[in-house]
């Protein structure tokens, strides 16, 4: 049969916080006050720097997401890569000063079928099949 | 005992039986012929992957005559639509806690500032 073709899918969250840009960008860039409400990590805002956040370890996993910062545009957008369990996601997010404050969007990309080299092992090949569930779902 | 998460993942996990339940997917009923005429690999091959779809809960099948009619029971997927609704709590939950670390933040400014 043919290889399956379905587009990447992402996660995309959108919040308005009644807090300034300058406000937002240090709780999404300063370590310690990541650490107080995403998980424990050595993140520092420099393009190409390598770092981890850390969740309760789980069955088969140790709970470590290994992550690389690949963008920061102070007070506007961060973003980096997003390694847990034999996938790779992007995680971006994108600040835009409002009236009231900021309007916060993430966007968890990389839900995608046709990353087959990235994945260890058949034991996560299922998730390249995410990307047509949508259309399976959509079906019912 | 593996959960019934387990056994659709394991069964999603070999792209050619994801090839034949889409293609049950988007097509409906097929016969066990049909499905091995565009899968690419012998009918004991496709039987074998039906069997494991099947034991997966992922397809219902009945015999008429000599043919062997399979469709898909989409409402196994469930789990698979869970992992997706599990990362958005994540981060619906992420961003309640950010929120309040907003809240304290403005706080220790304004503190500051006296």
């Amino acid at each position: 049969m043919t290889q399956l073709d379905t587009p990447a899918r992402s996660l995309i969250m959108e919040r308005d916080f009644p807090h300034p840009p300058e406000k937002v960008w240090r709780a999404l860039t300063e370590s310690s006050l990541i650490e107080q409400w995403l998980l424990e990590n050595d993140f520092q805002p420099i393009v190409g720097r390598s770092f981890s956040l850390r969740r309760e370890p789980m069955a088969n996993w140790n709970g470590v997401i290994d992550c690389r910062v690949l963008a920061v545009e102070p007070c506007r957008s961060v973003s980096y890569t997003w390694n847990a369990s034999g996938s790779e996601w992007v995680v971006t997010w994108v600040l835009t000063p409002t009236a009231a404050g900021t309007h916060l969007r993430m966007e968890q990309s990389g839900f995608h079928p046709d990353q087959e080299q990235n994945y260890k092992g058949a034991k996560y090949g299922w998730q390249k099949f995410i990307g047509s569930l949508e259309r399976v779902v959509a079906g019912l | 005992m593996p959960s019934a998460a387990d056994s659709l993942f394991k069964a999603l996990a070999d792209p050619t039986r994801r090839a034949i339940f889409e293609r049950l997917t988007r097509n409906g009923e097929q016969t066990v012929h049909a499905l091995t005429a565009c899968a690419g690999v012998s009918q004991p091959m496709v039987s074998k992957h039906l069997g494991a779809l099947r034991r997966a809960r992922l397809v219902r099948h009945r015999h008429q005559g000599r043919e062997t009619h399979y469709q898909v029971r989409p409402e196994a997927l469930a789990p698979l639509v869970d992992w997706v609704s599990h990362y958005a709590d994540f981060w619906q939950n992420k961003f309640d806690r950010l929120e309040e670390v907003l809240e304290r933040l403005e706080d220790t400014h304004q503190r500051s500032d006296k």
